[in-house]
């Protein structure tokens, strides 16, 4: 077991992330700018910020769905330009959508992913079990996933990510949607699988609150750039003894989390893709119930 | 809760995946796929039924009647007999044109993004897709297939023969399922997609020679016939289950090539369509 981070499946040292200028454009439309960023190996890493900042479209480039430019953001030492093949590899995503395979049981949403991150089939069997356990699933892992209650179908999808064992876990606003049982019950677990392989997590969230409890440093993002960035309490300390983090955003942006305070609203189709969003929104409460 | 597994030693080589190992990796991408769609068809069979609607009303209704008024000169071949793997055609052809819109929901679900973050080249992930869809339609042929011999079209029972079927079904949907990937591609909407979809599929339906023999078929119909690869899979098909005189080399070369291209030419708008 590799429980020491600095170690964690690579002989290179230095960050599980480094993004150097990173720049990205939709048209005419800048989604991330100028942006300098390294996540430590082994800490949960908060991205935070309003619909439309670009933390998704960040995201995006680091894991590879997105192109970006050599050299321009490295995955535990690898180039996400020039070695794409070997970054996903490291990688464990969760995308906002609640995207487990309704028709599908558990325990096969599971191997698929075991299956398409080439586990050896040897170890396939115990790996997956392994997983459904740590994300209390084993029980319900028979079952359709669409009989699963929106936690549990993000616990599956966390399941689906660990199977590989990754270096580096990915969750794009992990809990966007949940009830606070559920939302707990997902940090819970985040919590408890760093503690137990080291890995890296890289988060998004517009969650203030959920950023201070669970993530160790975080970088608020707002237009297209990092505006402040630090632990939650470097940060709140910066603005004085009673601040949240909501101060320290307002102060650092002029601007309230809903970035549509100065009147100019966020732009939300860079992000989340305004209709695709409340499409999404409506197949979760379907699959919900 | 458990403690998890210690990571597995992944595949480790850090270089891009040269042809072999690229080939490799999409031929187990192409097993799971396959599997994950055996999977889904098994629990949920209701559509194996729905979907058997629309050929049966060819067969019993459409196939009979023209069988009665003889207005298809078919030779000495029964006109049901001649429609039959029209009709199996005609059914793949649906079900792998549905899975371009498929792939757009997906995106939309985020299942896409996912897929696209698994150590799995465009290629690879298109070709499973692909294939799977395959899967589906020859699942689909065994129902057209059963209600073809119980209005009593004369099939082949020959094993080599079957296999081939399963190869020109395989083939051919993997070809309109990555147009239609393709498609979804270059337009990105599902609403836009399902008006395509429906815009093309009847047309290459019917500017094949699954209904009538391409003999009958105007000059200009026979043109578009010739580089119509549902044409070559209704002829592999033919030639296989009921004995009718085709080039099958010709069929079988033009269905994988026509299949190569497309998985490629879909392969290179798949990052298009995740970003879209």
């Amino acid at each position: 077991m590799s429980t020491d981070p600095a170690s964690a499946g690579s002989p290179h040292p230095g960050p599980a992330v480094r993004c150097a200028g990173l720049r990205h454009a939709f048209g005419t439309t800048v989604a991330v700018d100028r942006l300098d960023l390294e996540v430590r190996r082994g800490e949960v890493f908060g991205l935070l910020g309003p619909n439309g900042a670009g933390k998704t479209t960040t995201i995006r480039m680091i894991t590879t769905l997105l192109p970006a430019p050599p050299d321009a953001i490295t995955v535990l030492g690898r180039d996400v330009a020039r070695q794409r093949t070997a970054v996903r590899r490291l990688i464990g995503y969760v995308p906002q959508q609640l995207s487990a395979d309704g028709t599908l049981s558990g325990r096969e949403n599971v191997m698929l992913f075991a299956r398409l991150f080439d586990v050896p089939r040897r170890e396939r069997r115990a790996q997956v079990e392994s997983v459904l356990d740590a994300m209390d699933l084993t029980e319900a892992a028979d079952r359709p996933a669409k009989t699963y209650s929106g936690g549990m179908v993000r616990r599956l999808e966390l399941a689906q990510a660990l199977v590989s064992a990754p270096k580096l876990l990915v969750l794009d606003e992990p809990t966007v949607g949940l009830d606070p049982v559920a939302r707990d019950g997902v940090w819970d677990r985040i919590a408890a699988i760093r503690e137990a392989t080291g890995m890296t997590v890289l988060v998004t969230t517009h969650a203030m609150q959920e950023a201070d409890e669970h993530c160790e440093r975080i970088a608020l993002m707002h237009r297209s750039r990092i505006r402040a960035l630090g632990t939650p309490a470097e940060l709140k300390a910066e603005i004085g003894p009673d601040a949240t983090l909501d101060d320290v955003f307002r102060h650092n942006t002029g601007d309230a989390l809903s970035g549509e305070a100065d009147g100019k609203p966020a732009d939300r189709t860079i992000e989340t893709g305004g209709m695709r969003d409340v499409r999404a929104a409506r197949r979760t409460a379907g699959r919900v119930g | 809760m458990s403690v998890l597994p210690a990571a597995p030693p992944a595949a480790s080589a850090d270089a891009e995946p040269g042809p072999l190992r690229l080939t490799r990796t999409a031929l187990s991408r192409i097993a799971t796929m396959c599997l994950v769609e055996l999977q889904k068809l098994r629990h949920d069979r209701t559509e194996l039924v729905t979907r058997a609607v629309q050929p049966a009303l060819w067969l019993i209704v459409f196939g009979q009647v023209f069988t009665r008024i003889h207005a298809i000169p078919t030779g000495s071949i029964p006109y049901l007999d001649f429609l039959a793997p029209g009709i199996l055609a005609q059914s793949a052809l649906f079900i792998a044109i549905f899975y371009g819109i498929q792939i757009i929901w997906e995106r939309d679900a985020g299942v896409l993004s996912k897929l696209m973050v698994t150590p799995t080249p465009r290629v690879a992930l298109v070709a499973a897709k692909a294939f799977a869809a395959g899967v589906r339609a020859v699942a689909q042929a065994v129902v057209v297939l059963l209600l073809a011999l119980v209005l009593g079209v004369s099939l082949t029972a020959n094993p080599l023969k079957l296999l081939g079927v399963v190869v020109a079904l395989l083939l051919g949907s993997a070809f309109f399922c990555c147009l239609s990937i393709t498609i979804a591609g270059l337009v990105l909407s599902r609403d836009r997609l399902m008006g395509i979809g429906q815009a093309i599929t009847m047309p290459l339906f019917f500017a094949s020679n699954a209904l009538y023999p391409v003999e009958l078929m105007p000059g200009w119909l026979q043109a578009i016939n010739h580089v119509n690869p549902l044409s070559y899979e209704v002829n592999a098909l033919r030639g296989l289950l009921i004995g009718v005189d085709t080039n099958l080399a010709l069929d079988f070369g033009v269905l994988v090539v026509a299949a190569a291209f497309m998985i490629t030419v879909a392969s290179a708008l798949l990052p298009r369509l995740a970003r879209g």
